[in-house]
């Protein structure tokens, strides 16, 4: 019998793992996919929000303004790339003033700091690329970019050290009260749990249904976005969003940690839950709206573009509480944005929401840190060689467009929660997202995965888990034909 | 600690090794060659086809064996190879950053420098194809690379997109290990690739070549299930309504050849957006003084034949450099195309320095039957040659004679063009 | 008399030839730049030959898992595939040189499979 199962190994249910794992409960996570940060998570803008856009009164405005105030010390604690980069929602004609000047407001009321609208000469200055018709921006400092992957996967692995299991490729298909507690029912084994956490994303209404005749809706919201080379990574400096129109939510431009350009998301609502597919339609639409707030896009330098979906529900708000008539089960739902930004404050209110039910005690043995992967990348010549002094495997780059050594793979792997798939060393260590797009590294990444875990072999490496394999056979075994 | 060489080159494949060789014979004492894989031979130890080397050797040899005669002869002393190393920087003043496994970080600056990485693929992504991201999509160079050096199998229903030669070669070696190509879809009205690829890796086996096609969705979550190709129109966009499904496993990419600039970047040398490799005079030296380029890096070529006399032409500048510094400048003066030529390399040249016989080799922008291509001294023509067929996927050269830029001092131009008559 | 239209591969120029065929032998070919045309046409209208390359799994090699081979000069069109199919199972165990004989006389084609890089 476990105290607690988290549904979800998304950023929401990370945290919320990370945030119980300080209380003496057993508790465990059950994803679907075969690692972390396979939803939501690693499909989104990778922003720290300063606060300002959600209604103020709303849970997403408390929780995103409580987030981005933890997210610093949490990064830092967790060995996880945060870059304080601030933002600019910018406008572009006059007569839109009034709704800057109303996020600005919206922005005070809901406690964040420093926000001012600027123009002219300093907002030039502040950000040269902006397009010409850009009248004003409102200027946001605490806003800041995360790397997605690393959070997920740093707050996971935290939780794990501090004690909880994690069960991939565990899809849930039942959740029944019985006994007085929680069956959960997967595929291979039933969890019996006092509480349950429903952090399941864009199936958070699926679970959800399972326990109360009060439907959730969720609906996937897609959206879809271009990756720019690290050339044009100083495209712009800073997030620049575009201010709501009568049209919808506008298209933003922002630098990753990485150094790359994003430009995105569109916003489609869709039917399918798996519909991650690029679009036509939806590339056509970046292509245009992006122009819009940023001018001379070097879209040449596009090395990838992607689509997420996030866990949209009509009221426009977190669904985070315990369900009426089924004690001990806790929505952690319709986490779309700011849900990244909000992660360590909805981790915080759930472990609240726990605590008011099995009232647990705290640890005293938790484990507050956790050592990130170097990264060789950005850092000088003397830092790299003392890496390589600990470890000659830094001195073996395997990933030419990212500078990703084999020490940094081998330590993906090796870690607590480690990679398993190309993808998982990818969200681990930036390998792949290169201009060459794993052209150069794949084989490389998959001689060292062969190597390292004794369950795989080279032709058994997926891409992301199973039925993902890169490799169909070797050669000459396969039945094939020509049509001479 | 730093180590000094004349002349460092920065790529082990066939013109990087051409290149120090070259070095060596012109009279260099002191060369090293850093190459990233484990052993010398670049692309071409995963080009197991043949075709290499009729230029050079007279003789038709698989991408090994000319790698090894060239290895051979580099080997036969005065040069130097760090393998398994990467270049991670190259300074503006020569200083080259390198990390091994073996030797950790090491500096070593140069008097001169032959840039010789070659290039990389073009990923899906830079083509934003629409669709899902499963795995199965590969380029067709890391396919060659799963199937040739590794012995595995990327997939067993197969469609190409793009007929440069890698695509069609991949075509003829996947069928011949047991898969099944569907298709090769091309873009353009014409195939990039050589005729000799189109007739025996494709007409050999019946696999068709869909000119004027592209592929514009990708369906699988996991793994290719399908990918639909249409045709397109003049432009190159789809043509609604001619959308056909291929259910495959496999979409293999050949859809162009970028030089791996980063290096260059990094050393501060102008890039030329045409080629996206340096911009080079006729002494194949890039506008940073002594830093010189050749092979692909420089811009991407169809034959391995060239690649070793281009990169012997860099090598044999770069010991002359190291010999006698830079010497006396004459006055340089771009060459200009237009009417149908796309790039000339070198794009600079300088009388007074260039040798008596300077090869420009130059791509066309498209098809082109019965043109002449023609060099012009300001307004006088100095060269009219007709050519039955040129296409942008064959590169071509014209000889310039120094001593025809000599006898017309004060000329203000080079240019270059086709001409009908 | 029967007019053969081929394009040349002996080199990527790839000329268009016109051979003419009579009583399966070619009467006259036009369209080669150079004498490897003529003599590749010769062939390849009436008995078109292909050198075939592949590769095979090498045991013992500290730097290589697979040796490529060629058939040491072009066999029959028509044999290409049951050449390549005779090779499923093949290994080689290092030190391989190149030139050296993986099989011999393959499909009793009179040619020999040979390696054509080291380990």
């Amino acid at each position: 019998m476990y105290d607690v199962v988290i549904i979800g190994a998304g950023v929401s249910g990370a945290a919320c793992a990370r945030e119980l794992s300080k209380r003496k409960l057993s508790i465990c996570v059950l994803e679907r996919d075969e690692d972390v940060c396979c939803g939501t998570s690693k499909a989104n803008s990778a922003i720290v929000h300063a606060g300002f856009d959600a209604a103020t009164g709303s849970l997403m405005a408390r929780l995103n303004v409580r987030g981005s105030t933890l997210m610093g010390p949490l990064c830092a604690d967790l060995g996880v790339d945060l870059h304080n980069i601030g933002s600019l929602v910018v406008c572009t004609d006059e007569s839109s003033m009034p709704a800057l000047e109303e996020l600005r407001d919206r922005g005070a009321a809901n406690g964040v700091e420093g926000l001012e609208i600027v123009s002219g000469e300093r907002l030039h200055a502040l950000e040269p690329n902006l397009a010409d018709s850009v009248v004003a921006a409102l200027w946001a400092p605490s806003a800041s970019i995360v790397n997605p992957f690393q959070l997920n996967w740093a707050l996971a692995e935290n939780a794990l050290e501090n004690g909880v299991a994690f069960h991939f490729d565990t899809e849930v298909v039942g959740v029944v009260r019985e006994d007085g507690a929680w069956s959960v029912h997967t595929p291979g084994e039933t969890f019996r749990t006092r509480c349950v956490i429903n952090a399941a994303g864009v199936y958070a209404d699926v679970i959800h249904n399972m326990v109360s005749p009060d439907t959730m809706d969720i609906v996937p919201r897609r959206g879809q976005y271009f990756v720019l080379d690290t050339s044009a990574g100083r495209h712009v400096r800073h997030t620049v969003f575009q201010l709501p129109t009568k049209l919808g939510k506008g298209v933003l431009v922002t630098p990753t940690t990485a150094g790359n350009l994003l430009v995105g998301p569109t916003a489609e609502d869709i039917d399918d839950r798996e519909g991650t597919d690029t679009t036509a339609e939806g590339i056509r639409e970046l292509l245009a709206k992006a122009a819009l707030s940023v001018k001379g896009i070097p879209f040449r330098e596009t090395i990838t573009s992607f689509s997420g979906l996030r866990a949209h529900r009509a009221e426009h708000d977190f669904l985070i509480g315990e369900v009426a008539g089924a004690p001990g089960f806790i929505d952690c739902a319709a986490i779309e944005s700011p849900g990244l930004s909000a992660a360590p404050a909805i981790g915080e209110m759930v472990a609240d929401i726990v605590d008011g039910i099995l009232k647990p005690a705290l640890r005293d043995d938790f484990i507050a840190t956790r050592a990130g992967i170097p990264n060789v990348e950005w850092i000088g010549a003397k830092d790299w060689e003392a890496l390589i002094a600990e470890d000659p495997a830094y001195g073996r780059v395997v990933c030419r467009c990212r500078k990703v050594t084999e020490a940094q793979i081998v330590s993906a792997i090796h870690h607590p929660l480690g990679a398993r798939s190309l993808d998982g060393v990818k969200r681990r260590t930036e390998a792949c997202m290169g201009r060459c797009q794993a052209g150069f590294c794949t084989p490389k990444i998959m001689e060292i995965l062969d190597r390292e875990l004794a369950d795989l072999s080279f032709d058994g490496i997926t891409k992301a888990g199973p039925g993902s394999e890169l490799i169909v056979g070797r050669d000459k075994e396969l039945d094939g034909g020509d049509r001479s | 600690m730093t180590r000094s060489y004349e002349i460092v080159v920065i790529g082990g494949g066939p013109a990087g090794l051409a290149a120090a060789i070259a070095a060596r014979d012109a009279g260099c004492t002191s060369i090293l060659v850093i190459e990233r894989d484990r052993e010398l031979g670049g692309i071409l130890n995963q080009c197991i086809h043949n075709g290499f080397g009729l230029i050079t050797f007279d003789e038709e040899l698989t991408g090994p064996e000319y790698a090894a005669r060239f290895e051979e002869l580099a080997l036969q002393g005065g040069i130097d190879v760090m393998l398994d190393a990467m270049v991670i920087d190259v300074s503006t003043d020569k200083l080259v950053t390198a990390v091994s496994l073996d030797e950790g970080m090491v500096f070593i600056q140069a008097q001169a420098i032959v840039l010789a990485m070659g290039c990389r693929e073009r990923p899906r992504g830079a083509l934003n194809i629409p669709g899902f991201r499963p795995a199965g999509i590969y380029s067709a160079g890391t396919a060659q690379r799963l199937v040739n050096i590794e012995g595995f199998m990327p997939g067993r229903e197969v469609v190409i997109l793009g007929s440069g030669d890698i695509g069609l070669i991949m075509a003829r070696r996947m069928t011949l290990e047991g898969a099944h190509v569907a298709c090769v879809a091309e873009l353009m009205p014409y195939s990039g690739g050589l005729k000799r690829n189109i007739v025996q890796c494709l007409d050999d086996f019946g696999i068709p070549l869909l000119l004027s096609h592209t592929v514009v969705r990708i369906e699988g979550r996991k793994r290719v299930e399908s990918v639909t190709i249409a045709e397109v129109d003049g432009k190159g966009s789809p043509i609604p309504g001619t959308e056909t499904v291929y259910p495959c496993d496999t979409l293999l990419l050949s859809v162009g050849l970028i030089p791996e600039n980063e290096l260059s970047l990094a050393a501060g040398v102008e890039l030329s957006p045409v080629t996206r490799g340096p911009v080079v005079n006729e002494r194949l030296e890039t506008t940073v003084d002594g830093i010189f380029a050749a092979g692909n890096v420089l811009h991407v070529h169809d034959l391995v034949d060239y690649v070793s006399q281009e990169a012997a032409v860099a090598g044999r500048n770069a010991a002359a450099y190291v010999g006698g510094g830079r010497g006396e400048d004459g006055v340089s003066m771009d060459i200009v195309v237009s009417d149908g030529i796309r790039y000339t390399v070198p794009q600079v040249v300088d009388p007074a320095r260039m040798p008596d016989e300077l090869t420009v080799r130059f791509r066309v922008d498209g098809v082109y039957e019965s043109r002449f291509v023609s060099v012009y001294l300001d307004d006088e023509r100095i060269y009219h040659r007709k050519r039955l067929i040129m296409a942008p996927g064959e590169m071509e050269q014209v000889i310039l004679r120094q001593k025809d830029l000599l006898a017309r001092p004060g000329v203000a131009s080079i240019s270059f063009k086709l001409e009908e008559a | 008399m029967e007019a053969i239209h081929l394009t040349c591969i002996r080199c990527p120029r790839g000329c268009q030839l016109d051979v003419a065929v009579e009583n399966g032998a070619v009467v006259s070919v036009t369209g080669n730049a150079c004498k490897r045309g003529e003599t590749y046409a010769q062939t390849e209208a009436v008995n078109p030959m292909r050198a075939v390359t592949s590769s095979v799994p090498v045991e013992g090699s500290a730097t290589a898992r697979m040796v490529s081979v060629k058939t040491a000069c072009d066999v029959p069109k028509s044999k290409v595939r049951e050449v390549v199919a005779s090779l499923k199972g093949v290994t080689v165990s290092a030190p391989v040189a190149i030139g050296d004989v993986v099989v011999s006389d393959v499909c009793g084609t009179g040619v020999d499979i040979v390696a054509t890089r080291s380990a």
